[in-house]
């Protein structure tokens, strides 16, 4: 049993009492500590010097207390990969990492396109009791790109969101009915967009690098023309679009464009294409092979503009575990992802807030209130009274040494191991109980 | 002059030096194979094993020719695998073979970057015969000891490597050594062989295989794989020899000096013709002879460093 870890049954029926919080929500800092009060699960009270009574206390003094992070984009592998992560592992480490709600992606096994196993994710995640898991379901049967699910029984089913993740809608035609139909639904579909006709098994990203090193190339158009695809569908019906871990500088401008006509797309990063260029692949890690690939330097460069202007609306993770048997067997050979639910808030404050590119309200926006906006997750994302007790407190000052052993995903495939960052994750707190705690340093 | 290397993995690691080394290592070597008597006890009681991934004559009986010269043992695998096959088969293979107390494996696969997985997971020497798209550094070596031979230098010369250079780990050593060296190195190709960004590796791009021929000393050919066409690469191979098969024809204009080179096996009829294979200009025989010294070179080198 690890201490730092609390569970559904653990400290029910207290209230908790966040004394002297310095509160960070999108739109402002607050200019004094105050005291938040949770109880059942909802913020009850903000105030100074709320009385103790019996509540749980914490003095957050010193630190900076966030509403609780939201990721809609992760992989839990379960049902079906158990050797990857579970249910549990993989909430273990959102908490670990300040998410209080997560949104897994449909490539399970069984694929998650009908409600039994929407239904089995949600009744374990309860089990585990961690935080917030919300099924993303599949665009078309069997992640298969030949016939729509049932979104309609999915949505009723707790999906909020829709995505073949893992892989695009190459089919146009099914894409388009796919939006038309999500739209009526008023469901948000999530592209993955990389057309596989263009990336043609590429490993790495196509450029010097891959010409240097050998290794097949998977082309910038491979991403942009599906983005370009997407934004004129969405146009065409009037319907929103959510466009997937972008990695590039010409879809940030395509966005960029799509934006200032007023269509509805949004868009999301992910720390690793703002922290890692192609050069990353040379040494052949294949941590550092991952789908989308990481780009140019002038890509990373862009995408960080991107964050700070807007045009990229959220941060997400695209935690991606493989076991080290899967991972380390070459390159070619190895498959997609890296996990990121444990260092993406230390790489956005390292990366983003200390150079000042975005300040922490942006980050506030970009990894909690921008996410619950875009899925529709009403009473979350800000810290405010009569909102859900998801709270994330955090020392953004605080350095820590990523490390193989420090991980508590069931796999370690980062490319960031070693590597020194800053904002550690004090408590985590979850419908108004504490989730997670760091052990004291 | 110090060798420092445990390992033989590419030239893209490779100082001028080291490459100079090799060449002067080789060029004693050279003199070993044409005795009476081929052989010198400088490996004597160390066990080589040549380790293919992928199907081989010349690279493997080279290797082997190289270290019965030196009078080491030699073991050949040839491991029938599939090119989807995952590369723990490899490190588990070569762990196995390792065990045995082998001094050097010579290592040919299918994965860029394979050789550099076995590198680090294993205690011997390696050599890399070939890594998917990414090094064949003896070829490249004894390309450049050839063309030593030929020209008595390597400095200045104008090299052109002619055909697929995207897929081609041959293309990608020789641009690695022939720059550290000094060459000017062109390479030309069917645009769509030819990889993204190549100019930063310090090479030239031309499509134009006459003027190539005409301003080089010395032309590169490579061998190109029936796949290419299957993968949309090339509309048909009768037009790749149009554009880019050297036949006596084409090379009546160009440079008189220039020698012909191939690592092969060739495709008689596709990169080069029959006539210019077997003629006047070409050396790919020489190249043959000269693979086996560079190679008694590397093995001699990597298995005489100490840790």
């Amino acid at each position: 049993m690890d201490s730092r870890f609390r569970g559904n049954d653990m400290g029910r029926g207290m209230g908790l009492l966040i004394k002297n919080a310095s509160i960070v929500n999108a739109d402002k800092i607050g200019d004094k500590p105050q005291d938040i009060l949770c109880l059942e699960g909802k913020i009850a009270q903000i105030a100074s010097g709320i009385a103790p009574g019996n509540h749980e206390i914490i003095d957050a003094a010193g630190k900076k207390v966030l509403p609780g992070l939201i990721d809609i984009h992760t992989h839990l592998r379960q049902p079906g990969r158990e050797d990857k992560e579970t249910i549990e592992t993989g909430s273990r480490a959102a908490v670990k990492g300040g998410f209080t709600s997560i949104m897994c992606m449909p490539n399970t096994n069984p694929v998650i396109d009908n409600a039994m196993v929407v239904e089995f994710i949600i009744r374990e995640a309860n089990r585990v009791g961690l935080c917030h898991v919300y099924p993303v379901g599949a665009i078309t049967k069997g992640q298969k790109d030949e016939e729509l699910t049932d979104m309609a029984e999915l949505k009723a089913s707790g999906c909020l969101a829709f995505s073949d993740d893992g892989k695009s809608v190459l089919n146009s035609r099914l894409f388009r009915l796919a939006m038309e139909y999500a739209k009526m639904l008023d469901v948000l579909i999530i592209e993955h967009c990389q057309d596989p006709l263009l990336s043609a098994c590429g490993v790495m990203n196509e450029g010097v690098v891959s010409t240097r090193l050998g290794l097949k190339g998977d082309p910038g158009i491979a991403e942009t023309v599906n983005v370009a695809r997407d934004i004129e569908i969405a146009l065409y019906l009037d319907a929103r679009v959510h466009l997937a871990h972008m990695s590039l500088k010409r879809s940030c401008e395509l966005i960029r464009f799509a934006k200032s006509q007023g269509i509805k797309v949004t868009a999301e990063t992910c720390p690793h294409y703002f922290v890692l260029t192609d050069e990353a692949c040379s040494t052949f890690d294949t941590s550092t092979k991952v789908s989308p690939p990481l780009r140019s330097r002038e890509d990373v460069q862009a995408i960080k503009e991107a964050i700070a202007d807007g045009t990229i609306d959220c941060i997400v993770t695209d935690h991606a575990p493989h076991t080290k048997e899967d991972k380390e067997v070459g390159f070619d050979g190895s498959p997609f992802g890296l996990i990121g639910l444990e260092t993406s808030l230390g790489l956005a404050i390292t990366e983003l807030v200390k150079p000042g590119i975005i300040d922490l309200c942006q980050l506030v926006d970009k990894m909690s209130s921008a996410p619950a906006r875009i899925v529709g997750l009403a009473n979350k994302g800000m810290i405010k009274l009569g909102y859900d007790a998801d709270i994330t407190i955090i020392d953004p000052d605080r350095e820590w040494t990523v490390t193989r052993e420090g991980f508590v995903s069931k796999s370690k495939n980062s490319p960031f191991i070693g590597r020194k960052l800053k904002g550690q994750v004090e408590y985590t707190i979850c419908n108004g109980k504490i989730v997670y705690h760091a052990p004291i340093a | 002059m110090i060798w420092k290397h445990k390992h033989l993995l590419g030239l893209e690691d490779l100082t001028r030096s080291d490459i100079e080394l090799i060449l002067e290592t080789a060029k004693s070597f050279k003199e070993v194979s044409s005795r009476d008597i081929k052989k010198v006890p400088a490996l004597r009681g160390k066990t080589v094993v040549t380790l293919f991934f992928e199907a081989s004559t010349r690279t493997r009986i080279s290797f082997e020719l190289a270290a019965k010269r030196l009078s080491a043992d030699t073991l050949n695998i040839a491991a029938n695998v599939s090119s989807t096959s995952k590369g723990e088969t490899l490190l588990d293979t070569a762990r196995n073979i390792e065990a045995m107390n082998v001094d050097a494996m010579v290592v040919r696969h299918s994965s860029s970057g394979s050789v550099l997985l076995l590198a680090e997971g294993l205690n011997c020497s390696v050599v890399n015969a070939g890594d998917g798209c990414r090094e064949h550094p003896t070829q490249a070596l004894l390309d450049m000891f050839t063309l030593q031979e030929k020209f008595g230098r390597i400095e200045g010369l104008k090299v052109g490597i002619i055909g697929d250079i995207l897929h081609s780990r041959v293309a990608r050593s020789n641009i690695w050594g022939l720059t550290k060296l000094g060459a000017k190195v062109t390479v030309c190709g069917p645009a769509t062989l030819m990889p993204r960004g190549i100019e930063a590796l310090g090479v030239e791009v031309c499509y134009d295989l006459k003027k190539v021929l005409k301003q080089s000393d010395a032309v590169i050919a490579l061998r190109l794989q029936k796949e290419r066409q299957q993968d949309k690469f090339l509309p048909s191979m009768r037009e790749y020899s149009t554009l880019f098969g050297i036949n006596q024809a084409k090379l009546a204009d160009g440079n008189d000096h220039l020698i012909v080179m191939h690592p092969g096996p060739t495709n008689r009829g596709v990169e080069v013709s029959a006539d210019v294979a077997d003629g006047k200009q070409s050396v790919i025989l020489d190249q043959v002879t000269n693979g086996v010294a560079v190679r008694m070179a590397v093995l001699y080198l990597v298995l005489g460093t100490k840790e």
